[in-house]
């Protein structure tokens, strides 16, 4: 019989030992992955709205509701923990195989066996590390305690036309939506001004554009890898996690990401 | 055929080793690449030098004894062989062959090209078997099990425990040997009364053995001579997480 005893007798102990095992380690890796990946999709479809001509009304609207919604506040700090938590599993998983191996091979021919992607999945993560703390502090900090600009909306809701003016600083208090007259009025901060400010810096677009490279690279193999991990291999859906993988995250969304600096950058 | 073999020298598991290049002359090309070394070795020993240690036994691909690195693949440059399978006319005359040992911390190198794979047997013994009672012998067949059920059961226990997986993975992961045997038993009835604590016990032991995590580059599976899928790792994981969240008992 299997002679190997553990003492698992709390859930504490037992989850203990699952999260400290190579296997568990790589199912937070999974499944925090995976957590990302349908947060790329919301924000992408919310940033869709960068490219409607209507001054950025609907996009700082949106970007309002982003970050006062509640359950989305909610949500937004879980997805900041996740990033955080893929970032120090994936170094500690990393630490953890190079011990595994520490004299290393005078030749190694990894290119006839595996992908690229697969095998840098480290390096291009880096990458991304950096591209979020840059995006993050270019728009994100910005925006909560930044210097970013304010606007007027007016909008005569029998024609449909919208003005947009301006705000001081000293005549803007909060986000206010209201009907005056047959009139729609929103006060906002103007994040939409300060998106199309950043995106004439050469340098920035081509960060931004490096950024979602390396996005298109790790989510090549990313987003498969994490559903063999978590053990979904049936026949019949792998085809579709690959197609999705490759074609979804891999292609569409990053180009449609990197589309918008490149948008603000040529066209505006 | 003419070759220059760059041929990694290690006294003991102490020691460190360095590259040692060695003429290979008039070689046949329908010599294996063990008897290569052979002839080598024979030329060696007669100048009075110590002669290349590498592991082999029975030489027709099923022992998992040859272990050999041989320019940047496990295995050398074929698909689904071993070594002792691997003939000269798959090199050019002229080249020079970077031969190896396996490069884990799990394996520690005994000297020059072999290394002490024995964590694979600790692995094993922590849950690689079926406990049965002994008695009459069972018919056979008694248990219908479905053909393409028995078939990946069979492909899995094809493992001949080489190491090869361990030697192409990026992070020296023993994922796709440990799965192997996982899921040998764990597609069979005689597997199931053991099966949760099984995958527990061997994924714990691979884990204390030091072997790295996987990443699913698939290098393990192109590399490994009997063509072991990675949709074993994959029902190993499966059967780790449902033990560890859905089942009671802890191995």
């Amino acid at each position: 019989m299997l002679t190997k005893t553990f003492k698992n007798d709390t859930l504490m102990s037992s989850l203990k030992d699952t999260f400290t095992s190579s296997l568990g380690k790589k199912l937070i890796m999974a499944l925090t992955g995976l957590f990302l990946c349908t947060f790329l999709v919301v924000h992408l479809i919310g940033n869709l709205q960068l490219f409607k001509n209507d001054g950025g009304k609907a996009f700082n609207d949106y970007a309002y509701f982003m970050t006062h919604f509640t359950p989305i506040k909610i949500v937004s700090y879980l997805l900041y923990t996740s990033i955080i938590v893929h970032a120090l599993y994936a170094l500690l998983l990393t630490t953890a195989n190079k011990k595994a191996r520490k004299v290393s091979y005078g030749a190694y021919n990894g290119a006839a066996n595996s992908p690229w992607t697969s095998r840098n999945m480290g390096i291009l993560g880096t990458v991304l590390l950096v591209f979020i703390v840059v995006h993050m502090s270019n728009f994100w900090y910005e925006y909560h305690w930044g210097k970013v600009p304010f606007v007027e909306y007016r909008t005569d809701l029998s024609t449909g036309q919208t003005t947009q003016t301006e705000l001081a600083a000293a005549d803007f208090k909060d986000y206010v939506k209201y009907t005056d007259n047959g009139v729609e009025i929103t006060r906002a901060k103007d994040l939409y001004a300060t998106t199309a400010f950043a995106f004439q810096t050469w340098w920035l677009v081509a960060l931004y554009v490096l950024g979602m490279a390396a996005l298109s690279f790790h989510l090549i193999h990313g987003f498969s890898s994490a559903f063999q991990t978590l053990g979904w291999d049936h026949k019949k859906y792998v085809p579709l996690i690959k197609t999705i993988g490759i074609w979804g995250f891999g292609v569409l969304i990053p180009l449609a990401f990197a589309a918008m600096p490149l948008y603000f950058f040529f066209c505006k | 055929m003419n070759l220059t073999l760059k041929v990694w020298r290690q006294p003991n598991s102490d020691a460190k080793g360095s590259f040692v290049n060695y003429p290979a002359q008039n070689i046949s090309p329908d010599m294996s690449f063990l008897e290569m070394l052979d002839v080598v070795n024979e030329d060696l020993v007669k100048k009075g030098e110590d002669p290349i240690h590498f592991d082999h036994d029975c030489r027709e691909g099923i022992c998992g004894m040859c272990s050999l690195h041989i320019n940047g693949r496990p295995h050398g440059p074929k698909q689904a062989i071993t070594t002792c399978q691997l003939h000269m006319r798959s090199f050019q005359n002229g080249q020079t062959i970077t031969i190896e040992p396996w490069r884990a911390t799990a394996f520690p190198v005994i000297k020059d090209l072999a290394v002490d794979r024995s964590a694979f047997d600790r692995i094993q013994r922590a849950g690689g078997f079926v406990s049965v009672n002994t008695g009459g012998v069972p018919d056979a067949n008694a248990i219908a099990i479905p053909k393409p059920v028995a078939d990946e059961a069979f492909n899995s226990a094809t493992c001949i425990g080489c190491g090869a997986c361990v030697a192409a993975c990026k992070n020296a992961s023993a994922m796709l040997f440990v799965s192997a045997k996982v899921s040998q038993m764990a597609l069979l009835p005689q597997g199931q009364p053991e099966r949760y604590k099984r995958v527990q016990a061997m994924v714990t032991q691979m884990d204390e053995e030091g072997f790295g995590s996987c990443t699913n580059t698939g290098a393990c599976e192109a590399e490994c001579p009997k063509e072991i899928k990675i949709t074993n790792i994959a029902r190993m994981n499966r059967d780790f997480f449902t033990a560890k969240f859905f089942k009671q008992e802890e191995a």
